[in-house]
């Protein structure tokens, strides 16, 4: 499998001159292969939009190298290494440059000087993949936040790019805007096979990846798939992190004199309670 | 409070007016600015007006809705008209109430005046009410292209106007709240002495700078993330087209000129 | 301190081509002491609801009663002060309201406004940042120098310090990661518990509001559609989807449980513990007898 991204021993501090403060980022290494799904957790102020800039080259390590697509980033390669991949943030109002949703979408084209014929190809076709296309000439503030988030994924599908980055793209939708962009990119995976890296405070999110990276003071303090990262449980409440709600019930159960196995699926909760129950 | 507000906003449509070329209506507002002081008789302004009132129809705009919003601008002109009305001391008296004297040449000016502004605002206020700041900022970066020649930043200036015409209904927004949380704070800007008033915009200021930066600064890092880097090598999404409304347009802004010359004293 | 609206409507920008009827025939009743909870879809005018209760918005239609003050389309300001003092309300992302060189000024700005006296005001702020968990020094710092998480409790603070008798959240945990969402929500039920504070929370957490409230106002399409203990609200999954909510997931997954193992719907379980308890006793019960 290709590797996609690659980061070594990064270290990156926003006061290089104030010697006494901790990096903001500190030592972390990853790697991240064609088509992988992988979620940040960490508490606030944890390094994990720190870790995201430096992905994307809007801030360089102070030490160690960040590599995409098989070829470290420099100042050189980065607008090229740009244009394979896209970012969404927070904040659904601030990222909407375009006056109009198909402006929008079209802006990352026209930055890349793709030719007007092409651009309406493909300012359609990202906004279909989103569920956008009914809203063309629609102007931000008429867009609920969840299909102003979906506006920007398709602002960075339209480069067509091999990696995306969410960084807390639905911290600030409500439940049914949150659940609109989890299913958009859970059908773009399993349609473009898109790589995916989502920053996020909603565990239950987090869930849906093939592997999470737990984030802390800036270091990377654990990493597996959903399963082996929150069996370490208690350790990561201690760090500011929840635990799915199946796994809390699983120990709330246990408390109670239950004997269950440690499960993150709610499913396979309510599947070993209805067998315990009819053995009971 | 803000709600009101007609001057500067865009209502969708697709009248005749709507739908012409940006480029059109702009040349049409410069032109006909100019053309209004072409007016000089009775009758040269009775043209102008009846072309507005023409103008608005054709927008399909609701007149009671312009007027309704120039309520502001209507003062101004209101004052203008007062103005004129007892300073101009020439012609016949008309008529005298103590020590106001109204003379004929003062009520001519002065309807004369107010009639420029009006026209002039309305006229104005119909292009930004028919055309979405967008497109005006795309006719003005097309049609100042040529100043690109002399390192004019025409593309910069252009993407500027539409992010910030892009922002005014966030910022008011935003006004909106930060005032609300401020008065649910007890702050009280409608009352007080002028120093204390002062005071209250404080704190609704400073929120709104710490915001409007914060904004501009994911803004810019969102774009630059997308690629953005100047306006070197980029191409437009946004295609202006000329078609027969447009010549139209201008036709019978050429038709208006000839008939204010002929009227001319 | 009771709140009620009798037939409230709001229309924002009333008159002009953008108006827009956000509320309509509202008829609801804030018990005095109670804790409860507005949930409603995104749109369904939870805060314009919300601006109501401390007079920010007055209605275009109907009375809203706080306390002994009545508040109609026609009231003047100087009582819509007095409402302001004894209702606090913490807005959405509060934090866009620090304005102040300190953090300490930025708390005593609402208890100044309202003729508290600069000692008093002083003590008061000390004592709530204390309360918030924010660490020793804070105080004499710039606000702006904070943690997101640390400005969102400095901005609460400053609401809290007005004393108000009654405290209304618009989403007050929006962007916090888990821990500083639990922390502040559970501040917020200690000073219900405490200080018999009247608490009105606006979310769209249906975990958050069967844990917390003991009251529930649905909102829908800009009217309040059902109003009830949260036992009865979050019992009923189909009459909740037809207003486009969810029940909380202790209920969903209680649901579901009962419905594999064949069991009757039980009082919805509103908590993890309660369902834990439930759960544990329907299995230690058991089937297999059966
Ligand atoms: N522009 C900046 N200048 C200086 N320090 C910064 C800047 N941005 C972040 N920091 C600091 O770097 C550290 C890591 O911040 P970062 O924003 O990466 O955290 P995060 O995990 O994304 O937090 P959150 O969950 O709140 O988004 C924090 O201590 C923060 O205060
Ligand atoms: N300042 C305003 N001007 C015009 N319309 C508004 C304004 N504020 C809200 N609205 C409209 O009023 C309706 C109710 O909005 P409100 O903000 O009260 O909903 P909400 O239930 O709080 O939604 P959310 O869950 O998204 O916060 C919406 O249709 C909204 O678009
Ligand atoms: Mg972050
Ligand atoms: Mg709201």
């Amino acid at each position: 499998m290709e590797r996609i991204l690659s980061m070594e021993d990064i270290r990156f501090t926003y006061t290089p001159e104030e010697t006494d403060k901790p990096y903001a980022v500190d030592g972390v290494s990853l790697d991240m292969h064609q088509g992988e799904w992988i979620a940040v957790v960490g508490h606030n102020g944890s390094g994990k939009s720190t870790l995201a800039r430096l992905m994307i080259g809007l801030l360089f390590p102070q030490e160690g190298t960040v590599s995409l697509f098989g070829d470290a980033l420099t100042e050189e390669n980065l607008w090229d290494k740009r244009s394979q991949m896209g970012m969404v943030f927070q904040n659904p109002d601030n990222q909407f440059v375009g006056a109009t949703v198909q402006d929008d979408v079209a802006f990352a084209l026209e930055n890349n000087g793709i030719p007007f014929e092409e651009m309406t190809v493909r300012v359609r076709e990202a906004l279909a993949q989103v569920k956008m296309e009914r809203f063309l000439d629609h102007e931000p503030q008429h867009l609920s936040g969840g299909q102003k988030q979906r506006v920007a994924i398709a602002g960075a599908l339209a480069l067509r790019p091999r990696l995306l980055i969410l960084d807390e793209a639905t911290s600030m939708l409500d439940p049914q805007g949150r659940e609109e962009v989890i299913r958009v990119i859970l059908e773009l995976r399993e349609k473009t096979g898109l790589s995916v890296i989502s920053i996020t405070h909603d565990l239950e999110e987090a869930l849906l990846a093939d592997r999470i990276i737990v984030m802390n003071r800036g270091r990377k303090f654990a990493e597996g798939t959903p399963p082996e990262v929150f069996a370490r449980g208690e350790e990561l409440t201690s760090l500011g992190l929840d635990l799915p709600f199946a796994a809390r019930m699983t120990g709330l159960l246990r408390e109670r004199g239950l004997e269950l196995e440690e499960t993150m699926s709610e499913r396979k909760l309510v599947e070993s309670l209805w067998t315990s129950r009819s053995n009971g | 409070m803000m709600e009101k507000m007609v001057f500067g906003r865009y209502i969708p449509g697709d009248s005749f007016v709507h739908r012409l070329d940006p480029r059109t209506k702009l040349i049409f507002v410069f032109i006909f600015i100019a053309a209004v002081f072409l007016a000089n008789s009775t009758a040269s302004y009775a043209l102008l007006l009846g072309f507005t009132l023409f103008a608005i129809i054709v927008s399909k705009v609701r007149i009671g809705f312009l007027i309704g919003g120039l309520k502001p601008v209507i003062f101004l002109i209101a004052f203008t008209f007062l103005l004129h009305i007892f300073f101009t001391k020439q012609g016949d008296l008309l008529f005298e109430f103590g020590f106001i004297k109204v003379y004929e040449e003062g009520l001519r000016q002065g309807i004369y005046i107010s009639v420029r502004f009006l026209v002039l605002v309305l006229m104005t206020s119909l292009l930004t009410l028919t055309t979405s700041p967008i497109s005006i900022t795309d006719g003005l970066e097309v049609l100042l292209g040529p100043l690109k020649k002399i390192r004019f930043p025409v593309h910069e200036l252009a993407l500027m106007m539409s992010i910030s015409l892009r922002f005014i209904p966030t910022l008011m927004d935003e006004t909106d709240k930060i005032l609300k949380a401020q008065l649910a704070r007890g702050s009280d800007i409608s009352s007080g002495t002028m120093k204390e008033r002062v005071k209250a915009v404080v704190p609704l200021l400073v929120p709104l700078f710490v915001s409007a930066f914060k904004r501009a600064e994911d803004l810019a890092v969102a774009m630059e993330v997308r690629g953005y880097r100047g306006g070197e090598g980029r191409t437009r999404y946004r295609q202006l087209k000329w078609d027969w409304r447009d010549t139209t347009a201008l036709l019978i802004l050429l038709l208006l000129i000839a008939g204010l010359w002929l009227l001319r004293r | 301190m009771d709140i009620t609206l009798q037939r409230v409507g709001y229309t924002y920008a009333a008159g002009t081509p953008f108006q827009k009827q956000a509320l309509h025939d509202v008829d609801v009743r804030i018990p005095d002491g109670s804790y409860t909870a507005v949930i409603g879809h995104t749109g369904s005018g939870k805060s314009t609801l919300l601006q109501h209760l401390n007079a920010l918005l007055k209605p275009t239609e109907g009375t809203v009663r706080v306390g002994d003050t009545v508040i109609t389309k026609e009231t003047k300001g100087k009582q819509l002060r007095s409402v302001r003092r004894k209702v606090g309300i913490v807005f959405q992302f509060p934090e866009h309201q620090l304005f102040e060189e300190t953090v300490l000024k930025d708390v005593m700005f609402g208890p100044l406004n309202f003729g508290i006296p600069e000692a008093e005001a002083a003590a008061r702020a000390e004592e709530l940042l204390g309360l918030l968990g924010l660490p020793e020094g804070t105080a004499e710092k710039s606000p702006f120098d904070l943690s997101g998480g640390q400005m969102r409790r400095v901005a609460i603070a400053g609401v809290l310090a007005m004393d108000p008798d009654v405290l209304v959240l618009d989403e007050p945990t929006a962007g916090l990661d888990p821990s500083g969402r639990r922390e502040i929500m559970d501040l917020f039920h200690r000073l219900h518990e405490e200080r018999d504070m009247t608490t009105i929370l606006v979310t769209h957490s249906m975990e958050d509001a069967a844990r917390y409230a003991d009251h529930v106002i649905v909102m829908h399409d800009g009217t309040d559609v059902l109003e009830g203990p949260p036992e009865d609200v979050f019992g009923d999954a189909g009459r909740l989807a037809r207003w486009r909510l969810e029940v909380p997931r202790t209920v969903a997954f209680q649901r579901e449980f009962e419905r594999g193992a064949g069991l009757p719907e039980g009082p919805p379980c509103l908590t993890e513990e309660q369902l834990a308890d439930y759960l544990a006793g329907a299995v230690k019960k058991g089937g297999g007898a059966r």
